[in-house]
C-alpha cells in the first residue's frame, strides 16, 4: 500500500512537472511553442485538452499524496524519485513523438529545421525513463527484503 | 438581476444576525466569502464591456470565481440552522429528493455549466444579457457545489467520481478556449478572439486550481486540521513512527 502510494505520488508529480516546464519554459518563457496554430485536427486539441487537465490534477494531488506520506513516515524516496524521473520521461516521449508529430498539435518551434529539435526532445525522453527506472527496480528489492 | 443579488447578500446577513442573536456562532470567514462572492458577480455584472476580451473577464467571474465564493459561504448549513424546524425539515426534504439528486450530480451539473458554455461562445449567444449571465452563474454555483460543495448533500457521489467530473470539466474549458483561438464566435473579429481565448484558458486553469486544492483538501485530510472538524473519526498515523 505505501509501496503503491509512493509510486503514484511520484508519477503524478513527474507527470505535473513535465506539463508545467511545457507551459512555461517553452510556451510562456521562450515563445517556442504556439498556443494554437490552427493546423491541429481535433483529436489533437481533444488529446491536448485531457492531458492538461490530468496533468493539472496530478501535480495538486500528488503533492497532497506526498504530504501525507511524509507524515506517516512512510516515503520510500527511491521508489518516489524512480516513479517521478519515469512518468516526466513517458509524458515527454508522448508529447514529442504523438502529440507533436502524429497529431501535430504544435511543433517544438517554428522556422527552422526541426530534426535537431526532435530528436534532443525524444532523447532526453528515454534518458529520463532510463534514470527512473534504475531506482525503480531497486527499490523492489529492498521492499521485497526490508 | 443585480436587485437579486443584493437580496442575497441580505437575507445572509439577516440569517447570520438571527444565528448570532441565538447564541450559535457563524464562522466569519463563510460570511465573508458569501459578501464578496456576490460583490464580484455584481462587478461582472455591472462592469461595462467594450472588448470581447473584457466580456470574457466577466465571464470567468460569474461562471467559476463569484461561485467559488459563493460555495464556500455554506448557504444550505446556514439556512438549515437559522430556519425554524419544520422549513428546515421541508428543505432538508428538498434536498434528499429525486430531482436535487439529478440536478446536484457532478456529471448533470458539469454538462449544464460546459454545455451552456460551449452554447454561448459557438454560436452569436454570447452577447445576449442577462438570462446568459443568470445561467452562468447558476451553472457555475451548481457545478462547484457539486465538486468541492462543503453544504449537506446526501447524495453526494464519492471522491473519484467528482475529481473525474472536475478533470472533464477542465478539459473541455480549455479545449473550448482553443477552439475559441481559432474560430471566433460570429461577429467577432479574430484580434478580438485571440487574447480573449487565452484569457479563458489561462485565468480558467488559475481559478480550476483553486478547486483542484479545494478538492484535494477534502481528499487527502491532514490530522492538522482534523481539529476543526470535531466529528471526523479519530486518524491514527497522526505521529506514528515509520511503518
Amino acid at each position: 500500500m505505501a509501496r503503491r502510494n509512493n509510486l503514484a505520488s511520484g508519477a503524478l508529480l513527474g507527470l505535473g512537472i513535465a506539463a508545467f516546464i511545457d507551459e512555461t519554459v517553452f510556451h510562456q518563457l521562450l515563445h517556442w511553442h504556439h498556443f494554437y496554430d490552427k493546423s491541429t485536427p481535433a483529436v489533437g486539441l481533444v488529446s491536448d485538452g485531457i492531458f492538461h487537465a490530468v496533468s493539472f490534477f496530478a501535480a495538486v494531488a500528488s503533492l497532497f499524496l506526498l504530504a501525507s506520506l511524509r507524515r506517516t513516515g512512510s516515503w520510500h524516496p527511491r521508489a518516489w524519485w524512480g516513479a517521478l524521473l519515469t512518468a516526466a520521461g513517458v509524458f515527454q516521449l508522448y508529447d514529442g513523438t504523438i502529440q507533436h508529430k502524429l497529431m501535430r498539435l504544435h511543433q517544438i518551434r517554428y522556422d527552422v529545421d526541426l530534426t535537431a529539435y526532435d530528436w534532443t526532445w525524444n532523447i532526453i525522453a528515454v534518458a529520463l525513463i532510463a534514470t527512473g527506472l534504475v531506482p525503480l527496480t531497486r527499490s523492489r528489492h529492498t521492499a521485497a527484503t526490508p | 438581476m443585480i436587485g437579486g443579488l443584493i437580496a442575497a447578500a441580505l437575507v445572509y446577513a439577516v440569517a447570520v444576525f438571527r444565528l448570532r442573536r441565538r447564541g450559535v456562532d457563524w464562522r466569519p470567514g463563510r460570511a465573508l466569502a458569501w459578501y464578496v462572492g456576490v460583490a464580484a458577480a455584481v462587478g461582472a455584472v455591472a462592469g461595462h464591456e467594450h472588448t470581447f476580451r473584457e466580456h470574457m473577464a466577466g465571464h470567468l467571474v460569474l461562471g467559476m470565481g463569484a461561485p467559488i465564493l459563493l460555495v464556500l459561504g455554506r448557504p444550505v448549513t446556514l439556512a438549515l440552522r437559522v430556519l425554524p424546524v419544520r422549513p428546515a425539515r421541508r428543505l432538508a426534504r428538498v434536498l434528499r429528493s429525486r430531482p436535487i439528486a439529478v440536478l446536484t450530480h457532478p456529471v448533470t451539473a458539469g454538462v449544464l455549466d460546459a454545455g451552456g458554455m460551449w452554447l454561448l461562445y459557438t454560436t452569436g449567444l454570447h452577447s445576449a444579457g442577462p438570462l446568459v449571465q443568470l445561467h452562468l452563474l447558476l451553472a457555475g454555483y451548481l457545478f462547484t457545489a457539486a465538486i468541492i460543495g462543503r453544504d449537506p448533500a446526501p447524495h453526494r457521489p464519492g471522491p473519484a467520481v467528482r475529481a473525474a467530473a472536475l478533470i472533464a470539466f477542465v478539459a473541455v474549458h480549455g479545449i473550448l478556449a482553443k477552439h475559441l483561438y481559432a474560430h471566433p464566435p460570429p461577429g467577432v473579429p479574430a484580434l478580438e478572439s485571440e487574447p480573449a481565448a487565452q484569457l479563458m484558458y489561462y485565468g480558467g486553469d488559475l481559478l480550476h486550481l483553486v478547486v483542484i486544492v479545494l478538492l484535494c483538501r477534502e481528499l487527502f485530510p491532514s490530522p492538522a486540521r482534523a481539529w476543526r472538524l470535531p466529528t471526523a473519526p479519530a486518524r491514527d498515523g497522526f505521529q506514528t513512527p515509520s511503518a
